[in-house]
């Protein structure tokens, strides 16, 4: 039992880390209805950024500050510069958009910073959390960070008058459109926010994960996982989804036989899967029903 | 969020390609045939591989086209099903002695049968959620292959080595040559094959299903059928594409069919066009080309390249090479008429 809440935990502790991505998918699905693949490289090069502020000499918080507003503008010019002109090509070449946008931003980093590891530093410390070997503070920092961000998502998304306006344009860009919303710009405002908190997401997952290009590949995927478990719709569906894949993971490493690091990641995949054909829209994601006739 | 059902009225993933625009004409087909025979006459052996791999990469992404573009279903495992090619052909021909020539049915049965089991569960996703379905697969595979259950077969990390085989009949040929006119022959029964798929009453079912599944449905069509069967015959020629790569690469090992692969055989379809069959030849040449293409010019930023030429082609074609054809078409109109 004492084996079962230990992997419980630690699963929890990992688990924080795609719930952090998977609000940053979330939001991005919130703003374009579809994902984005180059999000992690994205979130990646926000964490490169800010570790080069560090290392210039800036304090942490400036250095966090300075790159969550050098990523809502990259996510902005992203989307104006790259991806509004593909807005009318269908929805596969826009996939291949994102594949592009990977192989450069990936490619990019690589060159300016190398694929040496970096050490990444935490503003909480890495003790042990409450006295519990599992946990460090620097994971109950993350996930009380990610707690608080799905909090401020919620607000925004169900209280203001942008929330709103974001989610009419990516449900139904025609009548949003009808009643005054500027849905070209709701989401360059997606991209931005999905930017922001992507780079949030990469400057905590680096002190676990540690910082190099290819450092969200592996990450990014348990992300979108946990973030369609839990509902694409749904920011809190993503976070409890994050936690769940995390936990999933971890016992299925410990009590399935013979599956070493190597099947723990197809193992949580079946297991995704395997609810999804249960619960088709994800846990808390809203059921999609098409109208036959427009 | 409340849970209260909406209704979303989805744009279609897919744009309806009629029947027609989905081919290219004999003439047209007669020229590209022509050079396909006469090609590799000029160019060095090495090169002659490179064109193997072409076709070879042409049959998966006409396969990923039928599926996609035909019954309007995404995947992104078809490298699990390339890699159960592949290995089927490999076993046969190493422990078995097959001879290479009969292996290729089978794995092509194999995998059909694999893609249509696959298609049973898959029934119930779409979209976003049928990518991640045939992520997991296509990241499942390479780690499957290297369990140390199957090692005796699959020669587990360390792979299989597959012997080329010889021109036959004593033909003054390369093996090369050889292998590439045998991939030729079977490219163009396949082509033929999926042409007429698209053309019969299956596969305006595929595409019933593609446009409105509801309607398709109301019509009278088992969608479940059609849709499991689509993912079978993709399943099957991806297969008969693996189990030829095996043999014109001479080498099988599980890290050869990675997630990569599904990606590269989804941009190739783009590039060509999604549900355009001729384009696949030419989605195949970008993702054999056009890596090295970007490594010439920087080696140290290929992917940079590679990402801002990848981006050129969808900005100038968005529709891919589909829309050059249709433009050349116009052109060739125009002309006749003045």
């Amino acid at each position: 039992m004492e084996l079962f809440t230990n992997q419980v935990l630690a699963g929890i502790a990992t688990g924080a880390i795609y719930a952090c991505m998977a609000l940053a998918v979330v939001m991005i699905y919130q703003a374009i209805d579809h994902l984005n693949f180059a999000q992690g490289e994205m979130a990646m090069f926000s964490t490169f950024v800010s570790w080069q502020l560090m290392q210039w000499g800036v304090p942490y918080w400036g250095a966090f500050l300075i790159t969550l507003v050098f990523s809502f503008a990259g996510g902005i010019a992203i989307e104006r510069l790259l991806f509004k002109p593909l807005a009318k090509a269908p929805i596969l070449t826009n996939v291949a958009g994102f594949i592009a946008l990977y192989a450069i931003i990936n490619s990019v980093a690589g060159l300016i910073w190398d694929f040496t590891i970096k050490q990444f530093p935490t503003p909480f410390g890495s003790s042990s959390f409450l006295g519990s070997q599992l946990i460090s503070t620097h994971q109950a920092g993350m996930i009380g960070v990610t707690l608080g961000l799905l909090v401020l998502l919620y607000f925004f998304f169900q209280f203001t008058r942008m929330g709103l306006a974001m989610r009419a344009a990516a449900s139904l860009p025609e009548s949003a459109r009808l009643v005054g919303i500027n849905t070209s710009w709701m989401i360059a405002l997606g991209w931005g926010m999905a930017a922001a908190i992507g780079s949030i997401a990469g400057i905590l997952i680096a002190p676990v994960v540690f910082l190099e290009p290819n450092m969200m590949g592996g990450v990014l995927i348990y992300g979108f996982a946990a973030a369609v478990l839990g509902g694409l719709t749904s920011p809190l569906g993503a976070v409890v989804g994050g936690f769940l894949v995390g936990v999933f993971e971890n016992l299925a490493g410990t009590y399935i036989p013979g599956v070493g690091n190597e099947l723990k990641l197809p193992i949580a995949l079946a297991l995704i899967i395997t609810v999804l054909v249960v619960t088709p829209a994800g846990l808390f994601g809203r059921p999609i029903v098409k109208r036959v006739w427009t | 969020m409340t849970a209260a059902q909406e209704v979303v009225t989805e744009a279609p993933v897919i744009d309806a390609v009629p029947k027609r625009a989905m081919t290219l004409g004999y003439g047209t087909s007669l020229v590209v045939l022509g050079l396909l025979v006469v090609a590799p006459l000029f160019v060095k052996n090495f090169i002659v591989f490179q064109l193997t791999m072409l076709l070879i990469y042409a049959l998966a992404v006409l396969a990923l086209n039928i599926l996609t573009g035909g019954s309007g279903q995404f995947s992104l495992g078809q490298s699990a099903f390339y890699a159960v090619g592949a290995y089927t052909s490999a076993i046969l021909m190493e422990h078995a002695g097959m001879n290479y020539a009969l292996t290729l049915p089978i794995a092509g049965l194999i995998c059909f049968g694999f893609g249509f089991l696959f298609g049973q569960p898959a029934l119930r996703l779409s979209g976003v959620y049928l990518a991640l379905a045939t992520f997991a697969l296509a990241t499942a595979m390479p780690q499957l292959l290297k369990l140390g259950y199957f090692e005796h077969w699959t020669g587990g990390v360390q792979g299989l080595v597959v012997t080329k085989p010889d021109a036959p009949f004593g033909l003054p040929m390369s093996q090369d040559m050889w292998l590439y006119y045998f991939t030729l022959a079977v490219t163009i029964a396949i082509y033929i094959f999926s042409v007429n798929l698209l053309k019969s009453r299956s596969g305006r079912a595929f595409m019933a299903i593609r446009d409105n599944e509801i309607a398709a449905s109301a019509m009278g069509i088992d969608v479940s059928l059609y849709k499991t069967l689509a993912f079978g015959v993709s399943a099957g020629i991806t297969g008969v594409a693996g189990g030829l790569g095996a043999i014109a690469v001479q080498f099988v090992a599980p890290d050869g069919y990675t997630i990569v692969l599904s990606i590269s055989l989804f941009l190739g379809m783009v590039v060509g066009g999604v549900g355009w069959l001729p384009g696949s030849i030419v989605g195949s040449a970008f993702i054999i080309f056009v890596p090295n293409i970007a490594e010439g010019i920087s080696k140290g930023l290929s992917g940079a390249v590679f990402g801002v030429l990848l981006f050129l082609v969808i900005f100038l074609v968005p529709h891919g090479a589909r829309q050059v054809a249709i433009v050349a078409q116009q052109l060739i109109g125009k002309l006749k008429k003045n």
